[in-house]
């Protein structure tokens, strides 16, 4: 199976009906999406797929053939974190920091869409990602202050 | 034997002492006892080191907690481990210093130690603190939010095995065929299963469910509060100060009853665990709260010495108190009994946490008070009814964990129990910290259990905090008096006044209409800890939204100021899930039937410290109480109907309109 992965080829021998997230933690070292609920109730394992966030415990590895995936390892260039991962640190947007991934990349996708969104299109963008620490309203800072940088 | 909820620092400090090491690349570390839960401490001990060794903040490094190495210092819970953890520490810090000054040494690299240290070295006075007090960033969150390996989840061991557990509450009594490529383990009812490849334990451990069967068990009463009522074994006082000449001023009586269901920690991650037997040695890899006590249970469970059991502490998502992580710990262990000596990580699935995790107890509260004709409270009567709200393992004689129960030669299982007052468990923050002339303060104990409890975020004081200041409104509108002044003509003691006049200053640009309403909920944690005033505004339509959220807290001393907003911000957002949306029943297997705040949800959190130099305390659990009753006292103030019964979903909001 054959697709790119964080700008790069990547070929992988495991069965087509596998989830992408056990691919990428267990064969390809890529932990940082995680597992929340296997079902993408949660929002902890999002990738983006060709640019859109989506959940990676359920999708099937046949299903990203000669696609593009992007995990949290990917959303920096040349060593240096995105933006948005920058700007969560700026802002100390989490607490245990188990969803921040799958928020990150689904914030990522959100500015990459719309470089301006309203404190309004932030939540409604990070709906599907549950937080349980209650970082949110630190979360909606960090992607503003990623928007105007 | 009873473990204390938390040993005394102060006498590990000549031990822990042993456990600074000032390593050869010239950084510092520290072996603490308390763990990292997503709350910070690590950054904040860290700090605390720091100021008190008098070296730069970057040198020091936090160990993550082993048995191996690391003090005992009991349970990371109870927002103890700035208030004990961090005196341990300091105090540790406070020797070395002194022992270097003494030794004339040229810096703590150089420094010889002795075996034997003191333990008297004064500690630096708060005056001189240059790093406690400031907002130093968290050390964890850069790996993190770059995806670097952070969790015990993303633990990697060569010749790791995937497991996942089969699981019923009933006894095993048809076990379907392996399915192809897994090995299977079996040990009474206790099954599991092990296979090379994630994905493959993961689809086998769904054919071996269908497949097999277990006997039936008891339905969960359909009114827990009922049940609990029925059947307390113990009738605790836990305060009286009985004067009969105020109560007979009482012209004017008010009871009512408030309900708390079953909530669940609901951790984003489920608990994880990786073990590795090697002959009669076991090692673990977990995300509890107590290495030690998880440690002694399962050396009681396994039958291993205590001695040849190494728990590690990684962390894993955050928990809010005791959740599925000791159990999976065990159930790890069991399996790795059969593996060869290769490392089994067992991932509980969603499904599994919601399942099998300890949920925060169901509690029923009764409250009864008179008011004299001037319109205030003479007599006050709060009695609860809970089970245990401490089901730890490692404290009792008996262990208390799943799968102590569930393998070939089970053991009995220890009920829940609950800390002694001060602190209290089930009763904690039920005696109310204002001033009633006529007091009686009752825990009625209940042993059965029909549902596992054990701790959540600040135990009883969810309940109790919730069912006290709705009271107090309550009282406040009959007696014909402003909600804030009523509280404050009941409450002498000036840090409990500050931080309600402070929430409320700091709130008083609300504009009531229709359907608006505001409300506020005070408490000091525990009766000794922080305190907390809330002030909660509310939008009343189809659902109830909360909007806003004004916390005003006291800490004393804030070793990182952001850190303790941090911790404030989020269990105020917590307790307004808790408060709006959730109640745990038999069924639930994943967010859809458990819904949580989200995103567009979720409230502005507004926090104000009232910044001291007193002692350092917690400030992760003082939200809760206070919150859950602002909330409900602002739906009070928005529509005049008054819900004792948590959660505020429109249905409830519904009957209660129509009572």
């Amino acid at each position: 199976m054959k697709f790119t992965l964080n700008g790069k080829a990547a070929e992988v021998k495991s069965d087509g009906d596998t989830p992408l997230l056990y691919v990428l933690r267990n064969e390809l070292g890529l932990v940082g999406s995680r597992f929340g609920c296997g079902s993408g109730q949660c929002g902890a394992c999002f990738v983006l797929l060709d640019g859109k966030p989506i959940a990676s415990c359920d999708l099937p590895l046949w299903s990203v053939e000669g696609k593009k995936v992007t995990t949290i390892e990917g959303l920096g260039k040349e060593g240096e974190l995105h933006p948005v991962q920058k700007a969560l640190i700026a802002e100390q947007a989490a607490q245990c920091g188990y969803c921040m991934s799958g928020i990150a990349v689904a914030a990522v996708a959100l500015l990459n869409a719309n470089s301006r969104p309203t404190e309004e299109e932030i939540r409604s963008a990070l709906d599907k990602n549950l937080c349980r620490c209650g970082s949110h309203n630190r979360v909606i800072k960090a992607v503003m202050r990623a928007a105007h940088e | 034997m009873n473990k204390p909820e938390h040993p005394l620092p102060l006498s590990d400090a000549r031990r822990l002492t042993q456990r600074v090491h000032f390593e050869r690349d010239g950084t510092v570390s520290v072996a603490a006892g308390k763990v990292e839960l997503g709350q910070g401490i690590s950054t904040a001990l860290a700090q605390i080191a720091a100021d008190e060794l008098g070296v730069d903040l970057s040198k020091i490094r936090i160990l993550p907690a082993s048995t191996a190495y690391s003090p005992d210092e009991g349970v990371t819970s109870g927002s103890l481990s700035i208030q004990d953890g961090g005196k341990g520490l300091r105090k540790a810090c406070a020797e070395l210093r002194a022992l270097l000054k003494k030794s004339g040494a040229a810096s703590y690299w150089d420094l010889e130690l002795a075996k034997d240290i003191p333990g008297d070295a004064p500690e630096r006075p708060a005056a001189e603190y240059r790093i406690v007090g400031t907002n130093a960033p968290r050390s964890d969150l850069p790996a993190k939010f770059a995806g670097r390996p952070s969790y015990v989840h993303d633990l990697v061991l060569p010749g790791m095995l995937h497991a996942r557990m089969v699981r019923s509450a009933g006894k095993l009594q048809r076990l379907g065929d392996a399915p192809p490529g897994v090995q299977v383990v079996r040990d009474g009812s206790f099954v599991g299963l092990l296979a090379e490849r994630e994905a493959d334990a993961i689809e086998a451990a769904k054919k071996l469910r269908a497949k097999s069967r277990w006997s039936a068990v008891p339905e969960v009463p359909a009114d827990i509060h009922a049940w609990l009522q029925s059947h307390a074994v113990e009738n605790n006082v836990c305060k009286e100060s009985a004067d009969a000449a105020a109560k007979a001023r009482g012209v004017k009586r008010l009871q009512a009853e408030y309900r708390k269901p079953f909530i669940a920690h609901g951790s984003i991650g489920p608990s994880c665990a990786v073990a590795r037997m090697h002959g009669d040695k076991l090692e673990v890899w977990s995300h509890t709260q107590g290495i030690f006590g998880l440690r002694r249970e399962i050396a009681m469970v396994m039958r291993l010495r205590e001695e040849h059991v190494v728990v590690h502490h990684l962390e894993g998502a955050g928990c809010y108190g005791h959740n599925g992580a000791d159990d999976v710990a065990l159930d790890a262990a069991l399996l790795s009994r059969f593996s060869n000596g290769r490392p089994v990580r067992l991932q509980w699935t969603r499904e599994d946490e919601f399942a099998w995790e300890p949920y925060g107890p169901a509690m029923l509260v009764a409250l009864d008070a008179r008011l004299d004709s001037g319109g205030s409270i003479v007599s006050w009567r709060h009695d609860l009814w809970s089970n245990g709200h401490t089901h730890r393992p490692g404290r009792a004689d008996k262990p208390v964990l799943l799968a102590a129960g569930e393998i070939e030669q089970p053991f009995e299982r220890a009920p829940a129990t609950d800390p002694a007052l001060p602190a209290g468990g089930a009763h904690r923050n039920a005696i109310p910290a204002y001033d009633f002339p006529d007091l009686l303060v009752t825990r009625h104990y209940v042993r059965d259990s029909v549902v596992r409890g054990s701790s959540l975020r600040s135990l009883g004081g969810f309940g109790n905090v919730f069912a006290i200041e709705s009271f107090m409104d309550e009282l406040a509108h009959a007696a014909g008096k402003d909600p804030v002044a009523f509280r404050l003509a009941h409450l002498k003691d000036p840090r409990g006044r500050a931080v309600i006049e402070e929430a409320v200053r700091r709130s008083r640009d609300f504009r009531k209409s229709e359907g608006k309403g505001q409300g506020l909920g005070v408490a000091k944690y525990k009766n000794l800890g922080a305190y907390c005033a809330v002030v909660a505004e509310v939008e009343a339509g189809h659902e109830l939204r909360v909007t806003r959220l004004v916390a005003a807290v006291d800490v004393g001393l804030p070793v990182n100021p952001d850190g303790v907003i941090n911790q404030i911000e989020g269990g105020c957002i917590q307790a307004a899930s808790w408060t709006l949306k959730e109640a745990w029943k038999p069924g639930v297997a994943g967010w859809e039937d458990y819904p949580i705040l989200r995103f567009s949800e979720v409230p502005k959190v507004e926090v104000h410290l009232l910044k001291n130099q007193l002692p350092s305390v917690g400030a992760g659990e003082c939200t809760m109480g206070p919150t859950a009753a602002a909330i409900a006292n602002a739906l009070h103030d928005a529509l005049g109907v008054r819900c004792r019964s948590l959660p505020l979903t429109p249905e409830r909001i519904a009957e209660a309109i129509n009572a």
